[in-house]
């Protein structure tokens, strides 16, 4: 048998290295290279934080939807564990990405939240509808039946996602600042090597902590079917 | 709105950075203390097999002296 604990935790040292230097680079670089933006000044170095930590909860939420299909498609409970804890972080990443938002919108706009600004607002209804990911899926005491009942809401949540993109791009009302609208962004080559840099270094710590849960939660996994065997084996000695 | 000047926008900066750090914190810190209690957990069913093994060693003993070997 695989021990999905060692699985899981292969290379996690060094993804986590990867990422701590990439983010320490990423944000010497935000403050000590990148120059201010004309318009909106010292506060656009927030930009370099929000929307790489945007874009990879988005992404987990994606990839939530992509394990949750896996599941659907091969029943193997290790693609619904994977799809969890992709959410689970997606979501406490979100609320980062709400504060964060909310911050730069009171020091840009002068207001902490502004409801007809649909990026906020979109980003806002994706993540009320993975807050309720957690009550369905423990709600449901059978484990095949939640692990089923998950990954549909993973997919169809997922795939929901995407139209959040989509809204960024059609909206009318363009109050909230437009980063990527051309191949370059519109930023200058420093701004934008500094994006990229940051996008990298919250993708790998994405993947860091998404590896750190899913050997945690393995070895829990684990422990328990040990436990489960040893009383197991305990009562049938007994009984002989 | 005009650009805010650095010591108000500084503030803001900072303030956004350190919730990205505290909630980091606050993650990693709720999954270390679960993995403390993976480990407690290790230690116990080590020494409840210690315990089983004695008891199943203790066991073997006596059948193989028989009852009446004294």
């Amino acid at each position: 048998m695989t021990d999905k604990t060692q699985v899981h935790g292969r290379g996690l040292r060094r993804l986590a290295f990867a990422a701590t230097i990439t983010l320490i680079g990423a944000f010497a670089m935000v403050f000590f290279w990148t120059p201010n933006e004309a318009d909106q000044g010292f506060i656009q170095k927030i930009f370099y934080l929000h929307v790489p930590l945007a874009i990879v909860t988005l992404g987990g939420f994606v990839a939530g939807g992509i394990f949750g299909f896996m599941q659907l498609r091969t029943g193997k409970r290790v693609w619904d564990l994977r799809s969890y804890v992709a959410i689970h972080l997606s979501l406490m990443l979100a609320v980062a990405v709400l504060i964060t938002g909310a911050i730069w919108a009171k020091a840009s706009w002068g207001h902490w939240w502004v409801w007809d600004e649909p990026v906020l607002v979109s980003f806002l209804v994706v993540f009320l509808l993975y807050a309720c990911y957690q009550p369905l899926r423990f709600a449901i005491e059978d484990p095949e039946r939640q692990a089923r009942y998950a990954a549909v809401f993973a997919v169809v949540a997922g795939a929901f996602v995407p139209i959040n993109f989509a809204a960024v791009r059609l909206a009318q009302a363009y109050t909230h600042p437009r980063t990527l609208g051309t191949t370059t962004g519109g930023m200058p080559g420093s701004m934008m090597l500094t994006f990229l840099i940051s996008m990298l270094g919250m993708t790998l710590l994405f993947m860091t902590l998404w590896k750190f849960e899913l050997t945690s939660k393995s070895a829990r996994m684990r422990l328990s079917s040990i436990r489960r065997r040893i009383a197991r084996e305990t009562t049938t000695e007994q009984a002989a | 709105m005009p650009a805010l000047p650095l010591d108000s926008a500084g503030k803001y900066v900072a303030a956004a950075y350190l919730v990205f750090l505290g909630v980091i914190l606050i993650y990693v810190a709720i999954m270390a203390a679960r993995l403390g209690r993976v480990e407690r957990e290790i230690t116990e069913l080590d020494k409840l097999l210690e315990i089983r093994d004695e008891a199943n060693a203790t066991a073997r003993k006596s059948t193989v002296d028989g009852p009446n070997s004294e």
